[in-house]
């Protein structure tokens, strides 16, 4: 990792902690939804963008954590910090028994094969509504909402500790790309074959990456729980799987930075659209043809293809 | 070194190889020539165990490679330059290097001294490190294929058509580095097309034709026997 690297990933890290001191109350609240978003779409990069597994079931993963937080605060009173591990680690069981048998396909097989598993995941959600409230979702109490002395329905406190959670993964992430294992994940996306022949048990290693991967994205989830209060089952519909893959495509697949700017371009594109007319989708879909047209590596990616040929 | 005895191949119902028999000793440059659609590449992947044989056997020492799974392959000693390549082209030399040597050497200090001794057989290739490799000329990328290879510190090396397409100072440095693992006492197994890129230097040529063998050339019989050897690939 060179110390150009690291400047610039602290420096976003130092920039969004000053934006807490300085940005507007309904920007700052956006900038905390983005921030646990992001997390999520970091963590379907690592098995997108540098592995080179397209999901369209991500969604579960996400879901997985948020319900495993949720469920465990709302109906046994488990607190917040506790719940949320719980979630975490029902996201990565999730992830591992979902890789093991959705690894035995690549390609377009994978695709469908996770969107399916996300589809259970979901219908199962609406099935058992006695216990997951099905569509309407549920409210985890405010009293559960605390680590410690901090509340997380404050909103400063929902800020930080989204901030500290997008951080840790965000470095993580860089870690991980600049790492051998990275590397591997990267020549798996490149030509699985060749690794392969190279000695590395690919099916090993990308199992690897998937779980990791879901784990990261079911910690956005539970976060998105704890801090925001709400468990519903639009959160596991495979919109957001598809969410996931467009802000890493638009800010650019397999580059660090990437989820998070396609997550913030995104949200403030459909905000500002909404503001314009009633179609904001219509303006939303001509932004995005015109990106993936000019800038089909994505934002970021485009940065890198012309500028910073070495970003991570 | 490698031994293949009755070996029979193929994708589903199509057989490509037919009771193939070969071998390739160490410190011998072994050529397997033929025709396209011999069957070459299919043997070639039938030794990485890309391609499942239906029967016989591939010997490398005591160990059947036909019955370990493909990414076991390179670690009992197999390096293989596949045709055309196939480097991870969005990664740089260094990093093509180093992925590697992951799966070679673990010790840090054995990790340094392959790659050095690699840079030492491709010195092109220091002047390259923070290139992305998708952006070298095809020499390059031969070399730092090659390179790759090696850095499993392989007992055989197979080449699958490694001067194909390639200009004659790139030919003849490729051409230096098989003399040298020869030399070196690697078993090196090549696939070639071109009778005149192998004849001065071919230890051992076999002819595959339709999937079956068609004719072993020793050493000595490889000269005299250069007319039959172009009659059996058709130039």
């Amino acid at each position: 990792m060179t110390r150009k690297d690291l400047t610039l990933h602290l420096g976003l890290v130092a920039l969004l902690f000053a934006l807490h001191f300085i940005l507007p109350a309904y920007h700052h609240g956006i900038f905390a939804r983005v921030m646990v978003l992001a997390v999520y779409a970091i963590g379907y990069n690592i098995a997108f963008g540098y592995t080179g597994l397209l999901s369209l079931g991500h969604a579960m993963f996400f879901a997985a954590g948020m319900y495993g937080m949720g469920l465990v605060s709302y109906h046994f009173g488990v607190p917040a910090l506790p719940a949320w591990v719980i979630g975490v680690a029902c996201a990565a069981a999730l992830a591992f028994v979902v890789g093991l048998l959705a690894l035995r396909t690549q390609d377009v097989s994978f695709m469908i094969v996770t969107l399916m598993f996300a589809q259970a995941a979901y219908l199962i959600i609406l099935y058992f509504s006695e216990v997951t409230r099905g569509d309407d979702g549920f409210v985890i109490p405010g009293a559960l909402r605390a680590i410690g002395p901090f509340d997380l329905s404050d909103e400063g406190t929902r800020y930080i500790v989204a901030w500290i959670l997008f951080s840790v993964a965000l470095l993580f992430s860089l870690w991980l790309v600049r790492h051998p294992f990275g590397r591997v994940l990267v020549a798996l996306r490149e030509n699985e074959e060749r690794a392969r022949l190279l000695g590395y048990d690919t099916g090993r290693r990308k199992l690897a990456s998937l779980v990791i991967s879901g784990t990261i994205s079911g910690a956005a989830g539970a976060a998105y729980a704890g801090l925001f209060g709400y468990v519903g089952g639009s959160f596991a519909g495979v919109q957001y799987s598809i969410f996931a893959l467009l802000w890493v495509l638009l800010g650019g697949a397999g580059t660090v930075l990437g989820p998070f700017v396609g997550a913030l371009f995104m949200f403030y594109l459909i905000d500002l659209a909404t503001e314009v007319t009633e179609a904001y989708m219509l303006i939303a879909g001509v932004v995005l043809v015109l990106l993936t047209l000019f800038a089909p590596q994505g934002i970021v990616g485009e940065i890198r293809r012309r500028l910073w040929k070495d970003l991570p | 070194m490698l031994k293949i005895d009755g070996l029979t191949a193929g994708y589903g119902q199509a057989v490509i190889l037919r009771e193939v028999a070969l071998s390739a000793e160490a410190g011998e440059i072994t050529v397997l020539m033929g025709r396209n659609g011999a069957g070459k590449t299919t043997l070639m992947k039938c030794i990485m165990g890309l391609v499942k044989a239906q029967a016989g056997q591939i010997l490398l020492g005591d160990t059947d490679l036909a019955q370990l799974p493909p990414h076991r392959v390179p670690g009992n000693g197999v390096g293989y330059v596949p045709q055309g390549r196939r480097l991870f082209s969005e990664l740089t030399v260094a990093q093509n290097i180093e992925i590697g040597l992951g799966a070679g050497p673990k010790d840090p200090a054995g990790r340094r001294q392959t790659r050095d001794e690699m840079l030492e057989l491709f010195p092109r290739l220091s002047e390259r490190m923070h290139q992305r490799a998708g952006t070298l000329s095809g020499g390059e990328q031969q070399m730092l294929a090659t390179a790759r290879a090696l850095c499993l510190k392989p007992k055989l090396l197979l080449l699958d058509e490694p001067t194909e397409g390639l200009q004659p100072s790139m030919i003849e440095a490729i051409r230096q580095v098989m003399l040298t693992m020869r030399d070196r006492g690697l078993a090196v197994l090549l696939v070639e097309q071109r009778i005149d890129a192998v004849l001065d230097f071919a230890d051992r040529i076999s002819v595959i034709e339709m999937g079956r063998n068609a004719e072993d050339f020793p050493r000595e019989a490889i000269v005299p026997g250069e007319a039959r050897l172009r009659a059996h690939l058709g130039v």
